[in-house]
């Protein structure tokens, strides 16, 4: 295992940069409603102000409840290791690992729903099974496109896969399907519009944010920069898929492609979201399901 | 040219699954449009010879008609009949996309034991074949409309084509125009029937067809007891 000092560069960089993105998107949404919106770092005043705050604690929750936060944004910060960022191999690459990245996005998940469920609210057991339906028709698509990706690439690490040539490079169908998929599961992944609106609390058809009604205080600042770095983590999964070959590009331009790609994609969300609405609580296993059978697609077109 | 064809093949399949996910019959008409331009296009990127003008007729009617003139009928209709928007099933999108993945991956079997004697190039294109006429069979007998059922009509058809598309290198082409022609008064006619179904009935449910004999008899002033002979 080659760790050099730029990747862990990258996971620096993602600690430090992942709020952006939730800044930009907001921004996006924000112009195109014409309205000022907030500053672009309105996500680092919400998670400092949250982390200086106390925490309140029910007397039905158990350490379950207090673990899901910690536990989630630990688990997501072993996934930037594991995915690699503009080109250069993730520090923590090996065969498979595509597996593995699918498993910890997994865990994260289940320690929220645990914590959700630990409070005993029926709301939020409404939200964790609603979360765990969706998960269950995320998981597929995303293993089956990366499997698909992996044929094309001849590589079982995501290092291989990934930033080694985009659409451009291999035959039209395969990675554009896989793109068009992992559009979807990105805004399902990130409890963004139309799976889920990350604008509201209290309806009775929220998902993610219905989870999270009762953690306050650090646990909150926690849940939000969790949530901002996944945004990120998939995020340069997906600039991944997009790429073309930088290998032999200078490292600026490599650098300067991945996070050029991550704020767009971050426009995009922000298009997406003000330009529709979020689809009825039924519709949304259908569009999970589309997604799954883009995957197919692009796996029955690479083998054979 | 391969990529082309491959490109237009899985457009093809995406189109079906679309079809089967599909909630409300305009969107159904224009996804069927959009199968029909794919299936123009494709006789001009399949044969090696390059563009003749054989093939140019063909692509340029197919794509006419399969594009522009039976959406356009359909979608006249739907304006008619402007109180039915969303499709109405036997069987609902989520169970007929499952079904679909289930049809694509039998198909891709077929296509491996019945594979195009002399065309190796296209190992996707009798799974497609296969899957498109299956996808409009089962829309024929799975969505209640009478409108969805012309649509289930035109994607059986369309496999019917892409097939002949691929298989029969030099196919008459008078044949070929028959074809269209027929599959033209076929779909202007379940227009026109679905039209007057709809005014005399205010809906087109399939299911409820079978009331038309009875309805005939009353605007007779018959009642049904006395024409029991």
């Amino acid at each position: 295992m080659k760790v050099n000092l730029l990747s862990i560069a990258h996971i620096v960089l993602a600690l430090i940069a992942a709020p952006l993105m939730l800044g930009i998107i907001n921004r996006t949404k924000a112009v195109l409603a014409g309205r000022r919106g907030q500053p672009l770092l309105q996500a680092y005043f919400d998670i400092l102000k949250l982390l200086r705050k106390g925490a309140v604690y029910s007397r039905t929750t158990s350490w379950v409840f207090r673990a899901g936060p910690v536990v989630n944004l630990a688990i997501v910060i072993v996934g930037l290791a594991l995915v690699p960022f503009a080109g250069s191999p993730a520090p923590l690459a090996f065969d498979g690992d595509l597996i593995l990245l699918a498993y910890v996005l997994g865990l994260g998940r289940l320690f929220i729903v645990l914590a959700a469920l630990d409070t005993g609210s029926s709301f939020e057991g409404m939200g964790a099974s609603r979360e765990i339906t969706f998960a269950m028709l995320v998981e597929p698509a995303l293993l089956v496109g990366l499997f698909a990706l992996s044929r094309l690439s001849h590589s079982l690490s995501l290092s291989g896969i990934l930033y080694t040539s985009g659409v451009t490079g291999w035959s039209i169908g395969a990675p554009a399907l896989v793109a068009g998929a992992l559009f979807v599961l990105y805004l399902a992944e990130n409890a963004r519009i139309p799976v889920d609106d990350p604008a509201t609390h209290l309806e009775l058809t929220m998902i993610h944010e219905v989870m999270v009604l009762d953690h306050s205080g650090p646990d909150l600042g926690f849940v939000l920069y969790g949530g901002a770095l996944k945004l990120w983590l998939l995020g340069a999964l997906f600039v991944g898929v997009f790429s073309p070959n930088l290998a032999e590009s200078g490292v600026w331009i490599r650098e300067g492609f991945a996070v050029a790609g991550l704020i767009v994609l971050s426009i995009a969300v922000g298009i997406v979201e003000s330009s529709m609405a979020r689809l009825r609580l039924l519709k949304v296993p259908q569009l999970l399901v589309g997604a799954g059978v883009l995957s197919m697609l692009a796996a029955i077109l690479v083998l054979g | 040219m391969n990529d082309v064809v491959n490109a237009l093949v899985v457009l093809i399949v995406i189109t079906n699954f679309l079809l089967l996910g599909a909630g409300w019959l305009r969107a159904s008409v224009r996804i069927v449009a959009l199968q029909g331009l794919a299936l123009g296009l494709l006789p001009l990127f399949v044969h090696p010879g390059g563009l003749t003008v054989r093939l140019a007729t063909i692509a340029v009617l197919v794509i006419t008609l399969k594009g522009i003139i039976f959406p356009r009928l359909l979608l006249r209709n739907l304006r008619e009949l402007s109180s039915v928007r969303a499709i109405t099933y036997y069987v609902g999108p989520m169970p007929s996309l499952l079904i679909g993945i289930l049809v694509m991956s039998s198909s891709l079997w077929w296509g491996y034991i019945l594979p195009l004697p002399d065309q190796t190039g296209f190992r996707l294109a009798i799974p497609m074949v296969f899957f498109t006429i299956v996808t409009g069979l089962f829309l024929l007998v799975s969505r209640r409309q009478a409108l969805m059922q012309i649509i289930g009509y035109l994607t059986l058809e369309n496999g019917i084509y892409a097939f002949g598309v691929f298989f029969a290198q030099s196919e008459s082409m008078l044949i070929e125009i028959g074809i269209l022609l027929d599959v033209f008064v076929g779909v202007f006619i379940m227009g026109i029937m679905v039209f007057h179904i709809s005014r005399e009935f205010d809906n087109i449910e399939a299911g409820q067809l079978s009331t038309l004999r009875d309805w005939f008899r009353n605007r007779r002033g018959l009642s049904s007891k006395d024409s029991e002979t």
